[in-house]
């Protein structure tokens, strides 16, 4: 059902023949759709190889809530074409840059502020079109909303830094653009903030993003007016105005918040900036940064060796990504165990068996 | 004469067989873990999917998850091939025996470790049922949302091998979307754990291919669950329609008015006036088709989503409407459907239940495909759908003890797959492949993503050691169905390459 051909002179046939040409060559290609993501993960290495000519919406039906594109369609675009038929991506997607495109997108699998209460992008991804790396056109998944024939593979493609293929297009579930929001702010510290959240956690709020930073937390409803109203009334806070609030949720997403910009001069003298996950209702940690998700996901700017922040976040029951550092000798993700990463290898050689994509992205010995 | 031989030779190679795994179990494993004996192991023989059976060689019942580890130790060892098994509810034999493996009943995993109602979650082993979990999150104000309609009998650990779904995973969404993470242990017996009690995990997302993945990459022994908050109200309408064609439209317009209800259920005349005679629901049985729509959420949010579904029904042509106006009506329209399986099973000796997915834009088209079927199989079919998202369940109801009517349910059902797939579906959408749909795997899938397939499970289980035979189907019994099984005259995708 994918509307990518393979046929010699295709923009997917000219992959393949790159592929093909650097799997006889043994060299790595360094998969690039927007560009906008090169710092996240480890560096990436190896010869460029541009995917924009992939481009294009394949298909999208507002009344089936899914859209499909070739994976090197703009973001902005696909987000315009929801916009117009009021839909959107609920899970937020970030945007580091102008420029990224939705292959991007899922290959870094990354979700913005609502990811707690909308889950994560991986959750919204229902097929992909795929070049491995023997150079085969495969398709996973569908445009369906259930579909359970075969491995997941589409969702394994989800935040893996373009390490087991080329994805030439996807297809993902798209929602109505909720009907009501409101931002609430209230004055409360770290403790107060993490107890409170994880209370209403459990309550049918519409709650659908969380913030706190610096004695502050900000909290967004969204969903059926009547609703969000009843939710502010019951909750109290100072109700921030609409469009401020809207802004300020977006450089929350795309890190444009001073919190997230650290200086080259910041950067060469060691801080970093670490990207914490654990289970929710992890009380306070060492430093407190900035909290989002309910308390789920904790950001640090930090100068602390990176064995002191991962062995923390993994006392919690989590693990902790660098995320900015002007380099990162103990990598970006957390090590996983032996047995997993023995499954690491394995997947890796079953999708790419010479290492032809994104080699050393994700781990580096991937 | 030389058959004969070979079956008897068969038969002696296997009892050695199983004597020889047998006294390697007794070695690792109490007396009490397992079972050799064929009237001992007969129970295990089939699951939901009755018309598949194969006794087992052995049915290994592990206490703890040191018996587990020991007894996977040992098959890996032996190169005995292992079937996981939960409550046996699936309905598409996953959990059928292999002639020559050891069935792993996980039933005495059952207890419920945790349950956390400020991060929203339970810690569980795989054996535990279902609904048990919900029940034991209930003093919280919390529950675990996918609803299989086995939910009162089948087991979380069945469900993560399925990736069940259940009526209310329009919504909420399927067992994938409600998991964080899975303990459990490799084909070779060591421990591993896939995703983890924060919202991911490092590296690959391995926990979304185990999910789904039916026995087939790892055994699980202990799921964290999500646990979402009860609703404070939820009330169903029951909608009426003249015509299958204006209940398929009433679909598509509720969703396209960005109405996400927490049920949208479709049940054609005949199977409302089956699960009537079974429940006395009250259902309109004048009516082609019928939709249950549900809106949960507060007090406000339901009232609101209420309102706008009885407009989008009255206006896509519903001849009647009825709103629950308490809990117990509510239950009572969801009887019938709730009901819809034991209902069919009441009026013919069995049924075939299908299950693929479609485009809800072509509910109407596939019921009058089906129509038509019907009268070229001779058989009679009665269809209740998740409607809301394009999830069919036709029950084509015909006597396993004629092959012949048997042979022409298998082929009514590989035509709803098939016609699925030229709809742009797939074939199936929470029961899984099993054995049950290896044959339409070869036509939704080429054989270069066959054999992706099989690099990732040799990924997770180099030996191909547990489950070996389902989901998978191999490159010779594709080109077997291939030979025998021309559609209509023409092969589905004339363009992909057959081997």
């Amino acid at each position: 059902m994918s509307a990518v051909e393979l046929s010699r002179g295709s923009a997917a046939g000219r992959l393949r023949e790159r592929i093909l040409d650097a799997r006889a060559r043994r060299v790595s290609l360094d998969l690039r759709g927007g560009n906008t993501k090169s710092f996240y993960a480890e560096t990436p290495r190896g010869e460029p190889l541009e995917l924009h000519e992939l481009t294009g919406i394949s298909s999208y039906e507002p009344t089936e809530l899914v859209i499909t594109a070739r994976a090197g369609t703009p973001l902005a675009d696909i987000e315009s074409a929801l916009a117009e038929r009021g839909q959107c991506l609920a899970f937020e997607p970030p945007r580091f840059a102008a420029g990224g495109t939705v292959g991007g997108m899922v290959a870094a699998g990354l979700s913005g502020p609502a990811r707690a209460a909308a889950g994560p992008l991986r959750d919204y991804v229902l097929g992909t079109t795929i070049l491995n790396g023997r150079g085969e056109l495969l398709t996973f998944g569908g445009q369906v909303m259930k579909n359970v024939a075969g491995y997941d593979v589409s969702r394994l493609m989800a935040g893996s830094w373009g390490t087991l293929g080329i994805l030439c297009e996807v297809s993902l579930k798209v929602l109505s653009a909720k009907v009501d929001t409101a931002t609430l702010s209230f004055e409360w510290g770290e403790e107060r903030a993490l107890a409170e959240l994880a209370r209403w956690s459990a309550l049918p709020l519409s709650l659908n993003a969380s913030a706190w930073h610096e004695g502050c937390l900000r909290i967004r409803l969204a969903g059926a007016a009547a609703a969000v109203r009843s939710a502010c009334r019951k909750l109290g806070g100072a109700e921030l105005d609409a469009g401020a609030a809207a802004r300020w949720w977006e450089s929350l997403r795309d890190h444009r918040h001073e919190f997230f910009r650290l200086s080259e001069a910041e950067l060469a003298g060691g801080e970093c900036l670490w990207r914490i996950s654990v289970p929710p209702a992890t009380p306070p940690l060492e430093q407190a940064g900035f909290i989002e998700w309910g308390g789920a996901q904790r950001w640090w700017r930090t100068r602390a060796p990176a064995q002191h922040v991962r062995a923390l976040a993994a006392a919690a029951g989590g693990h902790a990504t660098l995320v900015r550092a002007a380099d990162k000798p103990d990598g970006a993700f957390a090590p996983v165990s032996e047995t997993l990463m023995r499954i690491h290898r394995a997947l890796k050689s079953a999708f790419d068996p010479d290492r032809v994509f994104n080699a050393g992205r994700l781990y580096a010995d991937l | 004469m030389s058959a004969m031989t070979d079956d008897s030779a068969e038969t002696a190679r296997r009892a050695a067989r199983q004597a020889e795994v047998a006294a390697a179990l007794s070695r690792v494993l109490p007396a009490s873990a397992f079972l050799v004996r064929r009237e001992d192991t007969a129970p295990y023989e089939c699951d939901g999917l009755t018309a598949f059976k194969a006794p087992p060689m052995a049915v290994v019942i592990p206490e703890n998850e040191d018996q587990l580890a020991a007894a996977l130790k040992l098959c890996h060892r032996l190169s005995v091939p292992v079937v996981a098994r939960g409550a046996g509810t699936g309905l598409s034999g996953g959990a059928l025996p292999h002639r020559l493996g050891v069935t792993l009943s996980l039933a005495k995993f059952n207890k419920i470790l945790k349950v956390d109602p400020l991060s929203c979650t339970a810690v569980v082993q795989c054996g535990v049922r279902n609904l048990a979990i919900s029940e034991a999150a209930a003093p919280f104000g919390l529950y675990y949302a996918p609803d299989p309609s086995s939910q009162i009998a089948c087991t979380i650990g069945g469900n993560v091998a399925e990736n069940s779904g259940g009526v209310h995973c329009l919504k909420y969404g399927m067992t994938l979307h409600n998991v964080l993470r899975v303990r459990g242990f490799t084909a070779d017996g060591e421990p591993v754990e896939f995703g983890s009690d924060a919202l991911d995990s490092p590296g690959l997302d391995l926990l979304s291919v185990v999910i789904g993945s039916e026995g087939m990459l790892a055994i699980t022994t202990e799921v964290t669950v999500k646990l979402v908050p009860k609703p404070e109200l939820a009330r169903c309408i029951v909608a009426s329609f003249p015509t299958v064609e204006s209940a398929g439209s009433a679909v598509a317009n509720v969703i396209a008015r960005g109405i996400v209800p927490a049920g949208l259920e479709l049940m054609d005349q005949r199977m409302t006036a089956v699960a009537e005679d079974y429940v006395h629901a009250g259902y309109d049985l004048t009516a082609a088709a019928l939709l249950l729509c549900e809106s949960d959420g507060t007090d406000e949010e339901v009232a609101e989503e209420i309102a706008a579904m009885e407009r989008v029904l009255e206006e896509s042509g519903a001849s009647r409407i009825e709103v629950s106006q308490n809990e117990e009506q509510r239950l009572k329209f969801w009887s019938g459907r709730k009901n819809a399986f034991p209902a069919s099973g009441g009026i013919s000796p069995d049924y075939m239940c299908m299950d693929s997915t479609i485009p809800r834009k072509c509910l109407a088209q596939m019921l009058l495909a089906i129509q038509a079927m019907e009268a070229k199989y001779q058989l009679r079919c009665v269809n209740v759908f998740h409607a809301g998202d394009g999830n069919l369940h036709p029950l084509i109801l015909f006597d396993a003890n004629d092959r012949e009517e048997f042979r022409r349910c298998e082929l009514f059902g590989a035509e709803i797959l098939e016609v699925s797939l030229e709809l742009g579906g797939t074939v199936t959408g929470e029961h899984g492949v099993g054995v049950e749909k290896l044959n339409s795997m070869c036509v939704q899938f080429s054989p270069e993503e066959r054999e992706q397939f099989t690099a990732v499970k040799r990924a997770f289980d180099p030996a191909e050691m547990l489950n070996p035979g389902k989901v998978i189907p191999t490159l010779a019994r594709c080109a077997e169905y291939g030979k025998m099984h021309v559609h209509r005259g023409m092969m589905p995708f004339p363009e992909l390459p057959r081997y």
